[in-house]
């Protein structure tokens, strides 16, 4: 059966390869001037110097949010959002945690997310509509300064958009480790299909 | 913000390769060998003329995006960033002194009376202030108090032909750059003489820097020494290196 639709796979492998650049030349540019101690180790950053990273960061912005565009719009429009995603209830999220924690959660019917799959997702959305948002306002700080009001300005918005780089790089971790761990997850983001084992 | 870190940012070429090198001996995971690809991506000469149509193509999304009436904000001087810092392509210790008694402003191209200022001409002419946010386009931001000549008014009263497209510096140093008419005409654009109601100190660009709050630090230059107005795409310090010409905020 169809789990994953065809734009669905389309723009979850432009997602892939604009968030590696966008990531990559973003660690560049902020090892320019950290705003903690610590710098990301140069062999992970894209661009070789500043202005190569940012050249990268420009031009991969308009393929990551385009794509995020196309991908909000089809969600929203298809119901494939509604269908997938909702409804999440907290108390359902922690147990399924807590059951993934332990390995017992159940993958046989991969066409239905489970609660931690769907909060993970939920939010993994939410950091990469906030990670445009708070870019918006520190590539047009004056022309955009009330959306940089509710970031508390420009300084606020460079720690938004630091932390939504965490968040979203943290989901991506354990995405690739659930991936590794129920592998016949992998095929269907390419085929869109699967065959029910049981 | 130590100025030697600052240098570290602009690597030369040099220690990007021996870095490079040592991270080669060190052995790579297939990961990381994939990822290092990136880094010469960059400079494969395909990709170069991607990365730098896509530049054009922001400096004109910049243009279009920018509103010619829409203040930076500007804040109380209890704000101010203190100290303010020095940044530059060299240190502090090697920026050039200017004889402000024989100092001239020179001007050239589509300028109607190019007669040379000096800077007690300048310092006579109506003067207005600012505290505003400087954003350096390596991510830190610092907030300052700039007061000398209302660029428009300075551009007017010279005859500058307002319908060109660009108005390029040439600095004491080697530093130049050019910005578009559009942000030389606005109205926080200005021609700096002081820096916390005193002389602009050689750090900051003595005799003379243009202070644009709606532009990254690197597009305000230090130590102007002659302006001149031109249809023709000048260029600058940085730009020729590869940042984004327009640069805007």
């Amino acid at each position: 059966m169809l789990i994953h639709p065809l734009v669905v796979r389309i723009t979850h492998w432009v997602n892939v390869l604009a968030v590696l650049i966008m990531i990559t030349s973003g660690w560049s540019i902020y090892n320019a001037s950290p705003l903690f101690g610590f710098e990301f180790p140069y062999a992970l950053t894209l661009g070789g110097w500043l202005a190569g990273a940012l050249q990268w960061h420009f031009t991969g912005m308009w393929l990551f949010a385009l794509n995020g565009l196309v991908y909000l719009a089809y969600g929203i429009a298809s119901g494939h959002f509604r269908r997938k995603l909702l409804p999440i209830s907290p108390r359902a999220v922690l147990h399924d945690i807590r059951e993934a924690l332990r390995g017992r959660l159940a993958h046989e019917d991969l066409s239905v997310y489970n609660a931690a799959q769907r909060a993970a997702y939920v939010a993994l959305i939410i950091a990469l509509v906030v990670m445009v948002a708070s870019g918006l306002v520190l590539w047009k700080p004056v022309q955009l300064y009330s959306l940089g009001v509710l970031m508390g300005d420009y300084e606020g918005a460079r720690l938004l958009h630091f932390f939504a780089m965490a968040a979203i790089a943290f989901i991506v971790v354990v995405h690739v480790i659930m991936v590794a761990l129920v592998p016949r997850t992998f095929p269907t983001m390419f085929t869109g299909r699967f065959r029910r084992t049981s | 913000m130590s100025m030697d870190r600052k240098f570290m940012i602009h690597r030369s070429s040099a220690v990007a390769s021996l870095e490079r090198r040592l991270f080669l001996k060190r052995g790579l995971s297939l990961g990381a060998l994939s990822l290092l690809a990136g880094c010469d991506i960059t400079d494969q000469e395909g990709v170069q003329r991607v990365l730098m149509a896509m530049s054009r193509w922001n400096d004109g999304v910049q243009d279009w995006l920018f509103d010619p009436k829409r203040l930076a904000p500007e804040f109380p001087e209890s704000r101010i960033t203190r100290p303010f810092p020095y940044n530059g392509y060299y240190p502090e210790s090697e920026v050039p002194e200017i004889d402000g008694a024989s100092y001239k402003l020179e001007l050239a191209g589509m300028i109607r009376e190019k007669k040379p200022w000096t800077l007690a001409e300048l310092y006579a002419l109506p003067q207005v202030s600012q505290v505003t946010r400087h954003i350096c386009v390596e991510g830190w931001s610092a907030i300052g108090k700039w007061s000398g000549v209302r660029f428009s008014d300075f551009l007017a009263r010279i005859g500058a032909d307002t319908t060109a497209k660009y108005v390029g510096f040439q600095c004491a140093d080697d530093y130049y750059g050019s910005i578009d008419m559009a942000t030389a005409l606005h109205p926080q654009t200005q021609l700096s003489l002081r820096y916390a109601d005193e002389e602009l100190p050689p750090k900051y660009g003595y005799p003379m820097k243009l202070r644009i709050p709606t532009k990254l630090g690197f597009k305000n230059p230090k130590l102007i020494a002659a302006i001149f107005v031109t249809n023709e795409y000048p260029g600058g310090y940085w730009e020729d290196k590869g940042y984004n010409w327009y640069s805007g905020s």
